[in-house]
């Protein structure tokens, strides 16, 4: 019963933290997998997200708005500056080399990832100025809770901590939304209309430029507000964003590229396996074991598990 | 094997040499170090570019090279007591060796794959180093026998040892820029499958282009340590290695010999100062530093400072011209080469549920002219690039005389003596003519100066012989045409594919480049040709054989195929051929 007892705790445990990873992933499917811009500064945005949610629920804290749920709706509110912000990134630094015709596209690729590295490197040291090098968490009186959950009779009892709980619930609500704005929308259509060919697409009447733009955009804010839903629970600093690029970029590939839904099972898959295999393996190797399933991944299967099978060489 | 990089070598020596001589003269410890710490970087990134500015690969993960040979020098010397000066040479083993086990995983992977698997290997060792316990080791203090244990009292030492190693990058580099890996190298950055065509082989090019700048990279990391003397997993490992390597040769100028030196030496001191006056103030300025100027670099001047500095002083078009001073051409010199037969027996090939040939056996005769024609989609390139290795087939055999080739890869196949051409020319657009034919010529195993013959020689055959000197990406499509059959033909070839070689070219032009194939042919080619043209056709070939839907439906010469009712019925439909 006592192993039981920890595999369910520790499933329950990497299924609220998979929900996060699974909304991150959606953001950078939008980036990655539509746009086809390798973005070295996804974990950036991440970690803007938790910073965003740090001070706006302090500010929150002082008259005392909110209560617990104050680093909850600190981060939706972050998430439209956000958006805002990495739009005018997109535009300054990225549009025009993203949407320029006639240009190799290996050439391309290149000038997109270096400049994406540059912003990351800027942005994470901008950010140890700008917020010091101390940890810090957005913590609510949620984060020292717990619901417990009584099985087999109360022989089995599962601690769910009730700050995870929350955060993954409105993970899965904003992926929710996301996914029906993709999927069911004017925009969400000029958006896979712009994955599948942006030529094609061009031609069909598609303002690429705006729809790039809105797409970077909710990409990067919907990795923030998954980082800043983690904010009430996960300390964090200004060189966070490192921790979780690669496990972004394995939940896309084992998504599959362009795929939104995918891009979010991949996340809670790739968060699962993380933390389950601490059963097996030291602490310290967790993300290690992410890093070697991601190169098994790009190796053995890089449509990913759902993806479409073709990717445009 | 010297003389072409016996100039540039002497130059850089002395501008090390000048530095030495100008380190001497500085006491203070603080800079010492700066000035040590900058020809280590500059290996790093002269390692960095070896790689990714030759081969076009752009790599995230040098930091896993930088960091075991950072490990190698310290663990050897902490657990085995080998001194560094040994310890150095093991890095460079030991970082070669893991470029080999990095590299033939990861070649499979293209583009983005590529990058994002090479980010992972140092992030993936990151972890497992600190699990191994390895947290920060430091170097114990040998102060009994400073030069064996290259613990100098006075940093100068240092900045010897890591000038005398950044001496050994650069010349590894220029050998490579310079020689016939050079022009390898270039071919497969700018078009892979046609330097496959021409029987170069990129997997292993590309695997010892990784391994020597592996080797550098880690002796760069051990270098770093002796100075250092202490060693962190997340230091060593971390992306911002990596990046810095990238960031040093990209802002100086990629794929140059001096960029990575120019680039170091600009931006690691620049770092430094920033770092130690501002640093208690603003924390991060380092990294704000570097990030800012390849952001900057990127968007102003994308081949970094040397090709800006290059073009100003030396203009744009002698950039891509490495080997091509070719010798005056010999004028008539001719190509003999012996003509072989084209055989296929039984090739099948279905994506899915689409049959792209169905059953094809043929025997093409030794020097003639055969071509294939076919409504659009009948399969046409299909089987030239089953022919030619780049689509394997699900059943069926191919010889070229009595050599079976359908197992082997592209490259094998091109140096069995088989050429191509492509319907979407691929020339290396910035080559030079000359460059581009000697590429074609420059595999199976010819020195660079027997390439040159050959090529000289193609030119000839083909008419290119008057822009011979000039950027293939700027001729017209004629001229592009000319230089895609005298870049296979320079290969010496016995059969040669050509694929829609007439196509959007004018009448006049389409007479000239038919006779530039029957002379082709005259010097011993078999060849086979993909056409659409039926007027040039008929005059052309001594045999044509129709596909449609993967199949053959009619063979024979020309005349006969042309009034085949069910050629016309593949062609216009049925109706037509009952009127016929």
């Amino acid at each position: 019963m006592q192993i039981l007892e920890n595999v369910l705790q520790l499933f329950v445990a990497s299924v609220t933290i998979g929900c996060l990873y699974g909304l991150m992933c959606m953001g950078l499917s939008m980036i990655f997998g539509v746009m086809r811009i390798v973005n070295f500064a996804q974990g950036e945005f991440l970690m803007l997200g938790m910073y965003a949610t740090f001070y706006i629920s302090l500010a929150f804290a002082a008259p005392g708005l909110f209560g617990a749920w104050g680093p909850f709706i600190a981060t939706i509110l972050a998430a439209p500056f956000l958006f805002l912000a990495s739009v005018v990134l997109y535009s300054g630094l990225l549009g025009d080399l993203t949407e320029r015709r006639g240009m190799a596209e290996n050439v391309r690729h290149s000038a997109q990832l270096i400049v994406t590295l540059g912003l990351s490197l800027i942005l994470q040291n901008g950010a140890l100025v700008a917020f010091g090098s101390l940890p810090q968490a957005a913590k609510t009186p949620l984060s020292n809770q717990a619901w417990i959950i009584n099985l087999f009779d109360g022989d089995v009892m599962l601690f769910a901590n009730q700050a995870r709980v929350v955060a993954a619930c409105v993970a899965i609500v904003m992926a929710v939304i996301m996914y029906l704005i993709v999927t069911h929308t004017a925009l969400g259509r000029s958006v896979r209309a712009a994955a599948d060919d942006p030529e094609a697409a061009r031609y069909s009447g598609v303002n690429i430029s705006f729809v790039y733009k809105i797409t970077f955009g909710l990409g990067a804010a919907m990795t923030a507000v998954a980082g800043g839903l983690m904010a009430s629970y996960f300390p964090f600093q200004p060189y966070v964003g490192a921790e979780f690029i690669i496990i972004m970029y394995a939940g896309v590939v084992l998504g599959g590229m362009g795929s939104m839904l995918g891009a979010f099972w991949g996340g809670l898959i790739i968060g699962v396996i993380q933390q389950m295999s601490t059963l097996v393996l030291p602490q310290q190797l967790q993300n290690a074991t992410i890093f070697v399933i991601f190169l098994l991944i790009l190796l053995l299967r890089p449509n990913g598990l759902l993806g479409r099978a073709t990717e445009r060489a | 094997m010297w003389q072409p990089v016996a100039r540039p070598f002497s130059l850089l020596l002395a501008v090390l040499a000048l530095y030495l001589v100008g380190a001497f003269f500085v006491k203070n410890t603080y800079y010492q170090i700066i000035l040590a710490s900058i020809p280590i970087w500059a290996s790093l990134a002269t390692a960095w570019n070896i790689f990714s500015g030759y081969t076009g690969l752009i790599s995230f993960g040098h930091s896993a090279f930088f960091a075991v040979g950072a490990y190698t020098v310290t663990l050897s010397l902490v657990y085995l007591g080998i001194t560094p000066w040994i310890g150095l040479l093991l890095s460079l083993v030991v970082g070669g060796l893991s470029a080999l086990v990095v590299g033939i995983p990861t070649f499979r992977l293209r583009g983005h794959y590529f990058a994002l698997a090479m980010l992972a290997y140092p992030l993936s060792l990151m972890y497992v180093f600190e699990w191994l316990g390895f947290q920060e080791i430091t170097i114990p203090i040998n102060r009994d026998q400073p030069f064996k244990y290259m613990q100098f009292a006075n940093p100068f030492g240092y900045t010897a040892v890591a000038v005398g190693l950044l001496a050994v990058c650069a010349a590894v580099s220029l050998f490579v820029e310079r020689s016939r890996a050079g022009l390898i190298l270039e071919t497969i950055k700018q078009n892979e499958m046609a330097a496959q065509a021409a029987g170069i082989n990129p997997l292993l090019w590309k695997t010892i282009t990784l391994m020597l700048s592996g080797a550098l990279a880690a002796a760069a990391g051990g270098a770093y340590v002796t100075v250092l003397l202490v060693t962190t997993p997340r230091e060593v490992f971390g992306v911002f290695v990596s990046a810095s390597a990238l960031i040093f040769a990209m802002f100086g100028g990629i794929g140059s010999v001096w960029g990575p030196l120019i680039g170091a030496a600009l931006l690691v001191p620049t770092g430094e100062f920033l770092h130690a006056e501002l640093g208690h103030v603003i924390p991060g300025l380092q990294g704000i530093v570097y990030g800012a100027a390849i952001v900057i670099i990127t968007r102003l001047m994308p081949e970094g400072i040397y090709w800006r500095l290059h073009d100003r002083f030396f203009g744009n078009a002698a950039k891509g011209q490495r080997i091509a001073a070719a010798p005056a051409l010999a004028a008539g010199a001719e190509i003999k080469s012996e003509p072989a037969t084209l055989k296929l027996q039984g090739i099948s090939k279905a994506f899915g549920a689409v049959h792209v040939a169905q059953d094809i056996t043929l025997d093409i005769a030794r020097g003639s002219i055969t071509g294939v024609v076919g409504p659009n989609g009948a399969g046409k390139t299909t089987i030239f690039n089953i022919v030619n290795g780049f689509v394997p087939a699900d059943t069926g055999a191919i010889w070229i005389d009595d050599v079976r080739i359908d197992r082997l890869s592209a490259y094998r196949r091109a140096i069995a003596g088989l050429g191509r051409t492509f319907q979407v020319a691929r020339v290396f657009e910035r080559l030079t003519v000359g460059d581009n034919l000697v590429a074609g010529a420059v595999a199976k195993g010819r020195t660079v100066a027997e390439a040159r013959e050959l090529a000289a020689r193609a030119a000839h055959i083909v008419g290119l012989a008057e822009v011979f000197y000039r950027p293939a990406g700027s001729l017209s499509a004629f001229h592009i045409r000319l230089i895609e059959i005298g870049r296979a033909i320079a290969g010496s070839p016995r059969v040669l594919l050509l694929d829609e070689t007439l196509a959007g070219l004018s009448a006049a032009e389409s007479d000239e480049v038919v006779k530039v194939l029957r002379r082709v042919r005259d010097i011993g080619v078999t060849l086979v040709i993909i056409e659409h043209t039926m007027s040039v056709m008929a005059t052309l070939v001594d045999r044509m054989i129709v596909l449609d839907r993967g199949a053959v439906i009619a063979d024979g010469p020309p005349q006969q195929v042309l009034g085949d009712r069910q050629v016309i019925a593949a062609y216009l439909g049925p109706k037509w051929a009952n009127r016929a």
